[in-house]
């Protein structure tokens, strides 16, 4: 997936793109709006994300202005919480919003159901040997079977198939799996990875427990 | 504090009514002034053409001064009035004929008549006098003719105009009061019509007010309209700054939290992972915080000149499910939506933010992969909208203390709230003539269940 972030805020920006990276998505960076008129005119992307407060305007006036050409999702980053704020960014054409400090797990959440709204040629799949983990619709293929996932799970299978063959620990899910207003224990881990476990077995995905360091994805080679 | 002084009414009915009291008497001693006037010369007329006629009379026969004393020169005085005629015929200060006690004339040149008044026989009179120089033996002898009149007739006429004149101007004193009281009024209806214009409006309606109004109004009405300039440029100012604070605020708390979600996936050491979680929890509660003040303080500014829209609670609730679908979904908690079309009226903003904050509870305290259902029912004019978890319910605390600003419940240590989610639902349902009712669900799951509870239309 290919991504527009358009945040002046170079600290923020930056931790942004090293996270949708550790992720596989490619990301272009503009600081202002002129900037970003500048990207979209030579690049195509999947989905913008947008902050609201750029030293050139106001990141709202912008997208009313482009609306009209511009065909590509776009997620509005706000500071502000005012209900008629959020109300204002879905008006005048951005497709969700998400306020800061975010959460990216809920980020990448909803630039997921954006993107499956969307429906278009946004594509962004995984193979795992023979099967076709696609990201955005949640399912597994391999052949004529298609298996539906549930979020959760989606997540938990992304982590195994961008790191192909490598040890995941139970924190490393756990980081990736849970946003940290709740307590999880690790044994919440075990209980998820055992379901999914049973879940992609019928497509011939398996996930291997590695004693005292984690879980690992093994793929069949048929 | 306001101090009221007369009202500009009654000041300018008092003042135009002095002016008319002041030309009544004006006009009313005048009117009498000339009556007065009028009479006494008819009366002098009168006495000077009864002197004229007697002295016309005289002539010198024999050597001696004689007249006559014509009818008429008495009948013309008879016939203003009925009061009592004296005369008096003097040649060099001789008496020749009538009352020699009449006081003496006023000397005066020869044929020329004199005026005066005296009192005579305790009245006073009225006299005219004449002097002829007449030839007798002698030589030219000085003859004065005096006619004297009692004034009681002529008073009176006098008396009976000023009366007339004096009910006059009492009349037109009233009517002048009531054209004062009248055009008080009048030249005060624009000013009332703009104070009802003003007093119309919705506390929030700061649009310059452009309407008809008199010239001499026109300052008032640019005061009142740069005022309200003013004041929409202040509010706008505080609400812009209000966004840029958060923004100022929030950008950093992102990059904080950025970047240690990225630390987090960095480091290994367990103590690491758990001061790093700490930190994010830190940085969610203080921006949860912010947000839902700054929340409250909308919801406490939109409320006190709530929109009144027509609105369909259903397509509310979808709007809300819809952006919280993806929240949940992260937690894999499952949105039933159960909704029939509800009008209901209000102000879409607040209630929107009333579902989202109740929902958010229901997500952030229900356990994973559960389900929270949202039903609307009608009952007895009202609309119930029902939000059901299968969480930890209320515990046992009194359900009001719950709605309290920032108050928590007792067993909800381990989630980040700010404790004003509710309160702010209760206000917005308070704002719209409902309310929010708090239970614990019935279906046996023991979680909670809260009713938002607002009249249909």
């Amino acid at each position: 997936m290919r991504y527009l972030l358009v945040e002046d805020n170079i600290e923020l920006a930056e931790a942004v793109i090293k996270r949708l990276a550790l992720d596989g998505h490619a990301v272009d960076h503009a600081t202002t709006l002129s900037e970003a008129e500048d990207c979209l005119a030579a690049a195509s992307y999947d989905l913008i994300l947008l902050d609201v407060m750029l030293p050139d305007g106001d990141g709202r006036d912008f997208l009313v202005r482009s609306r009209a050409h511009l065909a590509t999702p776009v997620i509005v980053l706000t500071a502000r919480s005012q209900v008629s704020d959020r109300v204002g960014a879905l008006d005048q054409g951005a497709d969700d919003y998400i306020t800061k400090p975010f959460d990216f797990s809920e980020l990448e959440a909803r630039c997921r159901a954006v993107l499956r709204r969307r429906g278009g040629s946004a594509r962004n799949e995984i193979a795992l040997g023979p099967v076709i983990f696609d990201l955005l619709a949640g399912t597994l293929q391999r052949g004529t079977e298609t298996l539906e996932l549930r979020s959760r799970e989606i997540r938990l299978l992304e982590v195994f198939a961008r790191h192909p063959g490598q040890i995941m620990s139970k924190s490393q899910l756990m980081d990736r799996l849970f946003s940290y207003d709740t307590a999880v224990t690790e044994n919440a881990i075990e209980v998820y990875v055992g379901r999914l476990r049973r879940r992609i077995d019928s497509v011939g995905l398996r996930i291997e427990t590695v004693r005292g360091l984690g879980y690992r994805i093994e793929i069949d080679a048929a | 504090m306001m101090v009221v002084t007369r009202s500009i009414g009654k000041r300018l009915t008092l003042l135009l009514a002095g002016v008319a009291a002041l030309l009544s008497v004006l006009s009313w001693s005048m009117v009498t002034g000339l009556a007065r006037e009028a009479t006494q010369r008819t009366q002098d007329n009168v006495l000077a053409a009864s002197a004229t006629t007697i002295a016309e009379t005289l002539r010198s026969e024999q050597g001696a001064v004689r007249l006559e004393l014509p009818y008429a020169a008495f009948a013309m005085l008879g016939a203003i009035s009925q009061d009592r005629v004296f005369y008096r015929v003097t040649a060099d200060d001789e008496t020749l004929t009538g009352y020699e006690d009449m006081p003496p004339p006023v000397p005066g040149r020869q044929g020329q008549v004199m005026f005066d008044t005296a009192n005579y026989r305790d009245a006073p009179i009225r006299m005219a006098s004449i002097s002829r120089l007449v030839l007798a033996g002698d030589g030219p002898v000085l003859v004065t003719v005096t006619v004297g009149q009692t004034r009681d007739g002529v008073g009176a006429i006098a008396a009976e105009l000023s009366q007339l004149a004096a009910i006059f101007s009492v009349a037109f004193f009233l009517v002048a009061v009531a054209l004062s009281a009248f055009v008080a009024q009048t030249s005060l209806r624009p000013l009332n019509e703009i104070a009802a214009a003003v007093s119309r409006r919705g506390p929030s309606d700061l649009r310059p007010l452009y309407r008809e109004a008199p010239a001499d109004l026109a300052p008032l009405l640019n005061a009142l309209n740069r005022l309200m300039d003013r004041l929409q440029q202040s509010i706008r100012r505080s609400e812009d700054f209000i966004a840029e604070a958060a923004h100022r605020i929030r950008t950093p708390l992102a990059t904080v939290r950025a970047q240690a979600e990225i630390a987090l996936r960095t480091v290994s050491g367990e103590p690491e992972k758990d001061r790093l979680r700490r930190i994010i929890r830190a940085v969610d509660e203080s921006s949860r915080s912010a947000g839902q003040l700054l929340d409250h303080a909308t919801v406490a500014y939109r409320t006190e000149d709530l929109a009144r829209d027509r609105l369909d609670l259903a397509d509310l609730v979808a709007q809300t499910v819809a952006a919280m679908e993806p929240t949940a979904a992260m937690r894999d908690i499952h949105l039933q939506v159960d909704g029939v079309p509800t009008p209901i009226s209000g102000d879409a903003v607040l209630l929107e933010s009333a579902i989202r904050n109740v929902l958010d509870n229901a997500i952030k305290y229900a356990p994973e992969d559960t389900t929270v259902t949202l039903g609307i029912t009608h009952a007895a004019g009202a609309a119930r909208l029902t939000i059901t978890d299968q969480g930890p319910g209320l515990g046992d605390e009194p359900v009001d203390d719950l709605i309290e600003r920032f108050k928590r419940g007792k067993n909800t240590e381990s989630i980040v709230g700010s404790g004003l989610g509710l309160t702010i639902a209760a206000d917005v349902l308070r704002a719209h003539g409902g309310r929010l009712d708090l239970a614990t669900a019935t279906n046996g799951s023991g979680g909670a269940c809260v009713s938002l509870v607002l009249p249909l239309v």
